[in-house]
This record gives structure tokens, C-alpha cells and sequence, in this order.
């Protein structure tokens, strides 16, 4: 008994039901469909079954293993290099000819190979048999039917998984594809120069090594370049002879004559273990469609569900949000309560409960949002969503599945920068990664709410929907631009599956919105924590400031000349005086206040970079408020809060009353607006951008970019708007 | 799997020339290697027979039925395959 754990990797087709089965096996969280970054990420699950410990790793779901797309490279990669113990392969039992083609290249690689022949529901209700035993023989495959997702055959999956991994199966005798005469010389010609010349260097299977070297393969190119050093020259010689050969005796590329000769072989299994009933079922799937994409519903309904989308994540969210307030209001009163008067207490109520409080409220927002995404994904409807949509986004230079980062980039950057991973080609990736940033995310809407609301109260929707498709246009000109001079070429093809719609399975629903809800809160926890305690620190420091006027002697001043006015005035109006005193004593506090915020090393910092921004319309705390805004764009608010109210329980309404007070106009309200909505993105979001990317050059560059984008449209704006005469 | 163009039929068209619900067998896949590679993947083949459901409603991309499945692919792609529209 082997003392280290067993290495199961789940590989399959899109939407086989390879992550349905994924979370019944292992109970961890992940989501179903072919849909943003849903498996590219190497997924795994630890478990006991029968007294081993087994490791499941779920694979992308792939349709082939060429190094096509990253998915395709990393689900191969694994299998190559980590060598699991047991590839279990989810096929489609309604799709087999398809599903079979993978199979066929995973037995072409050494590992042993399991097949779950999941959907067999599905598969019998379009009339579609399958002799398992047959298919089992045929392939020399041990295979298990299974329905994952009413959760059958999980057990003997796992039996059989365990069974295949202890046995010592010879992976070598196999029955393997045949391919016909003209490339099995080819192959074994190349197989045995690899054999005689590098045999120890080159770490892969040497029949495989020579397929994918006649395929062209350049990811097996480059990782025999890199071992075989000099002799590969030899190597690459002759493999250039073998595929002009071929090219010569089949008219075509030898990749595309062995794909051919794959499905060959395939068709020949199927042949034998497949039977249809001549009657065509009704297809359920294919009478949504009739509406679903329809030439004349298609889109409005399109169009609805994603209004029906925003008003729940908006409107719904707004009474969730609203408790979570008044929940973050008891928390910092009772602390209030509880601490003496500290710079401690302060630490905590303004920098740490103000903070995180003022981000919190968005949870409800994100766990709507990413509710429906999730319903879209999982029912199939998303991949719709990209069929209707391509045409448009082709307009712009990019796929039909561009459309789903930008889309889910209305809810927040960093999941939609991850989803661009489903993009084949890497130009497209980086491009939807560029103009993602444009599209408004929920932390930008608090700063909207705020400023439209005090500027533009009476139409403050239209304003916030007119930035909103600002966004929109500039990522359509940044899309244009870039995909004619920076990304120029083609674009990858849109050759996508349009899955049979599903059920949603609820728990597979909540696993998802779960998972993203946590991601939010781990962002705020860590970064945002970070970052309100540092903006918190920058205006509370330094501790004395000396003030311009000595505004405790202003305010004994002040008290005994009310005091002395209140002596002398007719008892009917000492009341009045009495209020006046108040008043006077108060506007000197907020000075003082207010000078203190100037005198703070974030005033300081402010009115260093204020010239920067004048021409904006955008005055020095403003300027403050977008800097510390690069933590997140919600801190924009906070920080106003402190610099323009200068910190009083009630914010909401304080500061719509001190930003009406401070000179700020509709129209440069709009141009910071415009800024807040094009600079450069949240932190999280550029350290997305990085990862994804995996290039600091495109991360600078996005910062860059965003920038200069947003000061040049915050400047055309207000002078544009001043020359108009509107400011 | 014959070698070769082979006798084009007279009525060859290309996929993207067809109209809704037309039934087809692919004849020819021409494109660049990225494109064809995928569309061998995915199972059209030179033989295959696909049904065309329907066009997206801006008449791009369109939707094919291809060995019990659905795929989805643009016109511009589907100009690079020639058909035998059959019945």
C-alpha cells in the first residue's frame, strides 16, 4: 500500500458535468458551466474513501489536448508532468462521438484512463444506447456509467478510480488509435530517431513525443528544443521531411489529416457500441431556443434579463444594504460606549469601523449579482448571451465572450479580469483585460450616488446612466484602437458549443455565490483594511497642528461675549442668545476642523498634487479623495466624508450639505465623476490585471493608459463645459 | 479521408450561403490553421453532415447542428467551409 495519496485528475468536454462531479466527490466549491474562468484554475479536493486519501484535481474542460488554448495546456501539463495516478474522463453520453475524441488523446499519453459515462439520463431520453461492456472492450478502458447530477454512480466511480490506480495495468498494450499506413511509418521513423538520439532527455512517451512533433505541436517543439539541445537539430530535420511527405501524399496538413483519422477510428467505436431509436424526441432544449434566440424576442428578452439582473442587484440590495448600516452605526456607537477617549478609539471608529463598514454594504449587491451570473452560467443561458452578442463585440474588435467579462465588470474588476481567461487567443484576452477596468464597477456607484445626488438631485439616475455608458464608449474607442495598432491581427475563432439548457442545481448556485462573496470580503479584510487605516492615519497625523487662529482663545472669547450679551439682554430674549452662542461656538469647531484637515499630511499631500487637478475643476481634497481612492474606489466616499465634513456621525447628509458648500459645481462634479469612473483601477484590480496578464509591461501600461485617459475626458469635460458656459 | 480535392458537385456552396434549415455535408474546410484544427476538434469534418438551425438575429454568427450537438459559429468562418446542400 502505497503510503502517499492517490492523484485522481478529472478531464472532460465543456459542459460534460466534469465540475458537477468534481463537487460530489469532493464536496468543494466550484461552478458548473464553460463560462468565465471556470476551471482554469487547478481545482482541487482531498478525501477519504475506504481508508485512502485521494487527491482529485479537475482539470479545464477541454474539447481536445492540442496546446489550442491555455485551458487545453494546463489539463495537459498536469497529466504529463504530475502524472496522476488515474485520469478519470467524464464523456457526454449524449455527445459521445465527440467526447470520444479526447479520449482518444488521452490514451495516446501514458496514463491510465478511466472513462465516467456521466449524462446516461440524458442519453437515453434523446434515445441514445450505450453498450458500456462493448465500449469497455473495445478501448481496453474500464468505464462507469454515472448521472452527476442526481449524484449516481459517485461510489463505484471511486471504487473503480482506486481499483485502476492499485492495478498494474500496462499502459503500453492498449489498444491505440491506428493511423493509416503512409503516418505509422512516419511515426515509428520519428519514434525511433527520438529514441535512439534523445531517448533520456526527452521525458514523454516517444510514440506520443513523434505524433505531436508531426502535429507541429509547439509546446512539445520548444520542450524538445530545450532538452535535446544540438541533436534536436537532426530531430527537427527530419521531422520537417516527414511532414512535407505527408503534406505531399495527403494534399493537407498532417495535423488535419490525423484529426481526420482520429474520428475515423472514433466512428468505427461508435459503430459498434451505439445505437439510435429512430424517433426524435422533442427537444425541450432546442424550443427554448426558438424563443431564447429568436430573430425578433431574442434580444429584447436578452434585454430583460439583464435589466432584471440590475434592478435586483441595485434596487433589491438596497434593503440588505441598509441593515448592514444600521448594523455598522450600533457596532461604532458601542464601541463609543465602551472605550475611553483614545487615539486607539479614534483608530478604531474612524479609520477601522468607518472603513470597512463603508465597503461591507456593497455585500449584498455582489451576492445578487454573482446569483445571477451564476444562474446564467449554470442554465447555459450565458453562452447565448455570447451568441447574440458577438456580432457587436466583433464590431469592437473583440469575441462574442468578451461580452461576459465586461459584462460581470458592472459587478467588480477582478472576477471579470479573471473571466477573460476563457478567451482563446491571448491578443483577445489582453484586450477585454484592458477595456474591463471601463466598465463601472459597484465600488464606483457609492461615489456617483454621492455626487449626483448633491449636484444633480432631481435627475441623478440619468446622470449616473450617462456615466455609466461613458464607460461603455470609452472602452469601445480603447477597443478599436488598440485591436488597429497595439493587438492588431485576428481574432480568434468563435467556434463555441451552445450547451443543452439546464436545471440549475441550487447547491451548486449557492457554492458559487458563496465563493465570490468570500472573495469580497477577503479583499476588504486585507486590502481595504489596510488602506482606511492608512488614509485614517494620514489625516489624523500630525496629532498638533498649529492653527492659523488660536481657536481656544476665539471660543473663551466668544463665551464671554454671549455671556456678557446674555447678562445684559431682557429675560424673553436670553434664549435666543443662548442658541446663537451654540452656533458660533460650532462654526468655530468645524474651522478648526476643517483647518486640521488642511494642515493633515493628507491635506498636505492634497495641495502638492492640487495644480495636477485644477484643471479639472477637482480642489484638493477631492484630489486626496481620488488617491486614496487607489486602494479602492469606494474609499473615494469615506475620505470626502473626513476631508469635506470633517467627520460627523450623520455623513450622508453633512456631506452632500459640505460638498454643495465647497464651491464644487454640477459641472465639475461630472468631471470627477468621469475621473473616478476611467482612473486607474482598485489595487485588487491591478494586481489582477498583473497575474493575468502575467506581465508587468500591460499592468503599468492598463495604469497608464486609464489615467491619462480619465484626466484628458475630466478636462475635455469641464472646459469643454466652462466654453459651453455651464460651469 | 480520400486524398485530394476530389469532384465538387456542381450545387457546392459555401456554409455561410445557406439558409436556415438547411441540411448540408461539409466538402471542404479551407482557413487558417487555427480555425480548421478547432473545427476538426469540434467534429466537422470533411462528410459530416450539419443542419443549419438558425442565424443569430443580426444575422451573425450562426447556429449549426453537428453530430447531436449545437455549435455556434460566424459567417466569415463559415465562408471558409464548402458544402453539398442535400434534399
Amino acid at each position: 500500500m502505497p503510503s502517499k495519496p492517490f492523484s485522481i485528475a478529472l478531464a472532460g468536454n465543456p459542459n460534460s458535468g466534469k465540475t458537477t462531479i468534481f463537487n460530489n466527490l469532493t464536496g468543494t466549491r466550484q461552478k458548473v458551466g464553460n463560462w468565465p474562468g471556470v476551471t482554469v484554475a487547478k481545482k482541487e479536493g482531498k478525501i477519504r474513501h475506504r481508508g485512502l486519501d485521494l487527491v482529485i484535481t479537475d482539470l479545464p474542460g477541454t474539447y481536445s489536448l492540442t496546446p489550442f488554448s491555455i485551458e487545453e495546456i494546463v489539463a495537459r501539463n498536469f497529466i504529463l508532468d504530475e502524472h496522476p495516478d488515474v485520469v478519470i474522463d467524464i464523456i457526454d453520453s449524449s455527445n459521445l462521438e465527440r467526447s470520444l475524441y479526447l479520449a482518444t488523446q488521452l490514451r495516446e499519453l501514458d496514463c491510465k484512463v478511466l472513462f465516467a459515462l456521466n449524462m446516461t439520463d440524458l442519453a437515453r431520453s434523446r434515445g441514445i444506447k450505450i453498450d458500456t461492456d462493448k465500449l469497455s472492450e473495445l478501448l481496453a478502458v474500464p468505464v462507469v456509467a454515472t448521472v452527476g447530477n442526481k449524484n449516481e454512480g459517485m461510489d463505484r466511480l471511486l471504487e473503480a478510480a482506486v481499483g485502476l490506480a492499485e492495478s498494474e495495468t500496462d499502459t503500453a498494450r492498449r489498444r491505440r488509435v491506428k493511423y493509416s499506413k503512409d503516418i505509422e511509418a512516419a511515426i515509428s521513423e520519428l519514434q525511433q530517431d527520438l529514441v535512439r538520439e534523445c531517448a533520456e532527455t526527452v521525458p514523454y512517451n516517444p510514440r506520443w513525443t513523434a505524433i505531436k512533433l508531426l502535429e507541429d505541436d509547439k509546446v512539445v517543439k520548444e520542450r524538445c528544443v530545450s532538452v535535446a539541445a544540438d541533436r534536436g537539430r537532426a530531430l527537427f530535420e527530419k521531422t520537417d521531411h516527414l511532414r512535407r511527405r505527408i503534406m505531399d501524399l495527403y494534399a493537407d496538413e498532417p495535423e488535419i489529416v490525423m484529426t481526420d483519422e482520429r474520428y475515423g477510428f472514433i466512428a468505427g467505436i461508435i459503430r459498434e457500441v451505439q445505437t439510435n431509436a429512430t424517433y426524435r424526441r422533442v427537444d425541450i432544449s432546442r424550443n427554448i431556443d426558438l424563443v431564447l434566440t429568436n430573430r425578433f424576442v431574442g434580444f429584447p428578452i436578452f434585454l430583460f434579463f439583464i435589466w432584471a439582473m440590475f434592478q435586483s442587484t441595485f434596487s433589491v440590495g438596497e434593503y440588505p444594504m441598509q441593515w448592514i448600516e444600521s448594523g455598522v452605526g450600533l457596532v461604532s456607537t458601542a464601541i463609543d460606549a465602551l472605550l475611553p477617549q483614545s487615539l486607539l478609539k479614534d483608530l478604531v471608529i474612524d479609520g477601522i469601523v468607518a472603513g470597512v463598514g463603508s465597503v461591507i454594504v456593497f455585500l449584498p449587491n455582489i451576492v445578487i449579482l454573482f446569483f445571477f451570473i451564476a444562474l446564467f452560467e449554470d442554465t447555459g443561458y450565458m453562452s447565448r448571451c455570447a451568441f447574440l452578442m458577438d456580432r457587436i463585440m466583433h464590431l469592437i474588435g473583440l469575441h462574442g465572450k468578451s461580452f461576459i467579462p465586461m459584462l460581470m465588470g458592472f459587478g467588480c474588476n477582478v472576477p471579470a479580469i479573471m473571466a477573460a481567461r476563457t478567451l482563446e487567443s491571448e491578443k483577445d484576452r489582453i484586450l477585454t483585460i484592458l477595456i474591463t477596468p471601463f466598465m463601472s464597477c459597484s465600488a464606483r456607484l457609492p461615489v456617483y450616488i454621492v455626487l449626483a445626488g448633491t449636484f444633480f438631485a432631481g435627475h441623478a439616475g440619468s446622470v449616473i446612466f450617462a456615466i455609466y455608458l461613458l464607460g461603455i464608449v470609452m472602452s469601445i474607442l480603447t477597443g478599436r484602437l488598440f485591436r488597429s495598432t497595439l493587438l492588431r491581427g485576428a481574432d480568434a475563432p468563435f467556434v463555441m458549443e451552445l450547451p443543452p439548457y439546464r436545471v440549475p442545481m441550487l447547491k451548486s448556485l449557492m457554492i458559487h455565490m458563496w465563493d465570490r462573496s468570500k472573495m469580497f470580503l477577503k479583499k476588504m479584510g486585507g486590502v481595504i483594511l489596510v488602506g482606511s487605516v492608512v488614509v485614517w492615519t494620514l489625516s489624523a497625523f500630525p496629532r498638533t497642528v498649529s492653527y492659523d487662529t488660536d481657536y481656544a482663545a476665539a471660543k473663551r472669547e466668544a463665551i464671554t461675549a454671549f455671556n456678557a450679551r446674555i447678562e445684559a439682554a431682557a429675560p424673553d430674549h436670553r434664549q435666543r442668545l443662548e442658541a446663537l452662542k451654540d452656533e458660533s461656538l460650532a462654526e468655530l469647531e468645524r474651522r478648526q476642523r476643517f483647518e486640521k484637515a488642511e494642515k493633515s499630511y493628507m491635506g498636505m499631500i492634497g495641495k502638492t498634487i492640487a495644480p495636477v487637478f485644477a484643471p479639472l475643476g477637482i480642489d484638493w481634497r477631492a484630489s486626496v479623495a481620488l488617491l486614496t481612492g487607489f486602494v479602492a474606489k469606494e474609499i473615494v466616499v469615506s475620505t470626502m466624508g473626513v476631508l469635506y465634513a470633517v467627520g460627523d456621525q450623520n455623513e450622508g447628509d453633512v456631506l452632500q450639505q459640505a460638498l454643495q458648500e465647497s464651491g464644487m459645481t454640477p459641472l465639475s462634479a461630472f468631471a470627477l465623476m468621469t475621473f473616478v469612473l476611467l482612473y486607474v483601477p482598485c489595487l485588487a484590480t491591478v494586481t489582477t490585471i498583473r497575474q493575468e496578464t502575467g506581465s508587468n509591461g500591460w499592468m503599468l501600461f492598463s495604469v497608464v493608459y486609464s489615467t491619462g485617459l480619465a484626466w484628458l475626458a475630466a478636462f475635455v469635460i469641464y472646459q469643454g463645459g466652462r466654453l459651453l458656459g455651464l460651469g | 479521408m480520400t486524398a485530394g480535392s476530389g469532384s465538387v458537385p456542381d450545387d457546392a456552396m459555401k456554409l455561410s450561403e445557406t439558409r436556415e434549415g438547411q441540411r448540408a455535408r461539409i466538402l471542404r474546410i479551407g482557413g487558417n490553421g487555427a480555425l480548421r484544427r478547432r473545427l476538426l476538434e469540434m467534429g466537422l469534418l470533411k462528410g459530416t453532415d450539419v443542419v443549419v438551425e438558425k442565424y443569430a438575429p443580426l444575422k451573425d454568427p450562426m447556429e449549426l447542428i453537428v453530430k447531436g450537438y449545437h455549435v455556434s459559429l460566424r459567417v466569415e468562418e463559415a465562408a471558409q467551409i464548402t458544402v453539398d446542400p442535400l434534399e
